[in-house]
């Protein structure tokens, strides 16, 4: 459903992203791992519209979207969050996901003002399936707490839930369990594959190794913004150019 | 509907009808006068909260789209088009029933546009104005916006002390009564002016306007809409992630306290019976930012009870000819120790961000 074709992305002089070529199917786990400043997040914004390729394809849904706004795709039906949680001050937890549903959703400016019977239906079904999507996540107790006073690992969770309120394809998750500790990220690794068989496909970005390898079906790695190696998780785990990355060359084996 | 939303609405009517009895009763009525005006330039006040608290985008030209709305319509309705009564343009107006004619006060033959279409027209050029502008400035952020929409506010103030047919420094005045509702079976005719006999009357009307205005505001806010809004303050990118074209939102939001302004610039200059270039000056801007930022910035009703009541205050005369410093002062002061308003000031709380700041 998401096709990268030899994608560039430059900074100045720096390619961040060189000539990056994948393909993710519906209804998979795939995962991109990569040293720090591998691209990995840039690759993430490249796709999710935030930066614009310097050349390459991507396809998505048999459509071009390089160059498109990150709402264009998004209308388009994928969604994402951030490595850096990124929630909406002064809201509610149950608010943060209702604005997910904008999308989905058709109620102006005019109905905005004046409330007519059918934008207060709309409305409670805005509310219900936000609600819905909470209890999903096990975060519903928090509905009326203000999304940003809660626990790193919940506001992860809002911030899933307000994603999947847009009723995406596609979800990227960028670094889903950075600053989790270890029971918060098997907490995680339940909830995506939880959130794939619902028959959303997952892209993930990641560093915690246990989570990809526990749940990906295929592992995409970046070094320096080419992609090295493409695989299921046992044979990424057992690819020597992966290992290297990973864990420093062996001396004599290089000699 | 939940009720809790509304039960301020209508302890603000009662109050509202209130405070009239009572000025009949104790014969102060002259206070509704400075009553009414406030209520107008509040209207200005909670628009802009919208766009400033709301959607996070500063404006300091809101006088600019005030005095759009004030000028035209008090333009339209006094230029005597009696000379040009042959031209073409003018021949449609008049058989679309949109000129008055009528007699000066020395006798002379006058023919105007009347103020309900000098009214409307007034309102869709200043909202054309917000659009054409909006589109380029709204790309701008935070300082940068301050300072396009600024010079935006100095361009009409510019134009207005510099162009013959807005009065230059004088302004324009002799502005006519504007009649929204005829008389009707037996109903007496509603109209905006400044009368003393109409005083009653025109209290009721600006606060009518201002009540409709904020339940508007306040159904927008909880709205669809409304959260979108607040999202783009709250994270833009992470807004443009679920699909919210913010580019556009703002540019709507713009518009929408851009109609706010001109619609109290028009009502408000057809009840003073004039308007001068001091509606469109800088000062009067930057009050009204100063009045969202008292408030606390995305509360309407903070906003609301601060705007009227500083605004009164200073039409009291209360300030005297300190007014404007009074305005920058609370500015200063409000963005120092009270960041979300001066309503949300505890003793406690300001005490302790006190010593910090002298730490």
């Amino acid at each position: 459903m998401l096709e990268l074709q030899s994608v560039n992305k430059q900074f100045g002089g720096l390619r961040a992203v060189d000539d990056v070529n994948f393909s993710v199917q519906e209804g998979v786990i795939k995962a991109v791992i990569g040293p720090n400043g591998a691209g990995k997040t840039t690759l993430f914004n490249l796709i999710a519209g935030n930066l614009a390729p310097t050349t390459g394809k991507i396809s998505f849904l048999g459509q071009e979207i390089q160059g498109k706004k990150p709402h264009q795709i998004a209308c388009l039906g994928m969604s994402r969050t951030f490595q850096n949680i990124k929630l909406f001050h002064g809201m509610t937890a149950l608010e943060s996901v209702m604005v997910g549903r904008h999308i989905r959703s058709r109620a102006g400016f005019l109905a905005g003002m004046f409330h007519p019977p059918s934008s207060r239906k709309e409305e409670r079904a805005i509310r219900e399936k936000s609600f819905e999507l909470l209890e999903l996540l096990e975060i519903a107790e928090y509905a009326d707490v203000e999304a940003t006073s809660l626990a790193f690992g919940q506001q992860r969770a809002v911030e899933m839930a307000r994603a999947l309120a847009t009723e995406p394809r596609l979800l990227l998750l960028d670094e889903p369990a950075a600053g989790l500790n270890i029971y918060e990220t098997a907490e995680v690794a339940r909830l995506i594959s939880r959130i794939r068989d619902m028959g959303i496909t997952v892209l993930l970005v990641e560093h915690d190794m246990s989570l990809v390898m526990d749940i990906s079906d295929e592992i995409v790695v970046l070094s320096f913004g080419r992609k090295i190696a493409e695989g299921e998780p046992l044979a990424i785990q057992q690819n020597p150019e992966v290992i290297k990355i990973y864990l420093g060359e062996d001396e004599e084996l290089a000699a | 509907m939940k009720s809790s939303k509304f039960f301020p609405i209508t302890l603000l009517i009662g109050l509202v009808i209130g405070i009239q009895i009572l000025t009949q009763l104790t014969e102060t009525t002259y206070y509704l006068t400075q009553l009414t005006m406030a209520a107008y330039y509040t209207l200005v006040v909670i628009g802009l909260s919208v766009l400033m608290g709301y959607a996070g985008q500063i404006s300091i030209g809101h006088a600019g789209f005030f005095a759009i709305g004030g000028y035209l319509s008090a333009a339209l309705t006094t230029h005597n088009l009696f000379g040009l009564q042959e031209h073409a343009v003018v021949k449609t107006l008049g058989q679309l029933g949109m000129l008055v004619s009528g007699q000066d006060l020395y006798g002379e033959q006058l023919l105007t546009v009347a103020p309900w279409p000098a009214c409307l027209f007034a309102i869709v050029v200043a909202a054309v104005i917000a659009l054409v502008l909006g589109v380029p400035v709204l790309k701008l952020k935070g300082h940068y916006l301050a300072m396009a929409t600024l010079g935006f506010g100095i361009i009409v103030f510019r134009i207005g002390l510099a162009t013959e047919f807005f009065g230059e420094a004088d302004g324009i005045s002799e502005v006519p009564a504007f009649t929204l509702l005829p008389a009707i079976a037996g109903f007496p005719a509603l109209s905006v002016s400044g009368d003393f006999g109409n005083r009653a009357e025109n209290y009721y009307i600006a606060w009518a306007l201002l009540i409709s205005g904020m339940v508007l505001l306040l159904n927008l806010i909880d709205s669809r809409t409304g959260r979108a809004l607040r999202s783009i303050h709250g994270a833009e990118e992470a807004a443009e992630a679920i699909g919210i074209n913010t580019a556009r939102l703002k540019l709507a939001v713009f518009v929408l306290s851009a109609v706010f302004a001109a619609v109290a610039g028009v009502f408000l200059t057809h009840y003073n019976g004039g308007i001068g270039p001091s509606e469109a000056s800088v000062m009067k801007s930057v009050r009204y930012v100063a009045l969202v930022a008292v408030g606390g910035m995305a509360n309407l009703w903070g906003v609301l009870i601060m705007g009227v009541t500083l605004t009164f205050l200073s039409l009291r005369g209360v300030f005297g000819t300190y007014d404007d410093a009074v305005f920058g002062t609370i500015l200063i002061l409000v963005m120092l120790f009270a960041p979300d308003g001066i309503l949300s000031i505890r003793g406690k709380a300001l005490l302790s961000r006190l010593k910090k700041n002298n730490a």
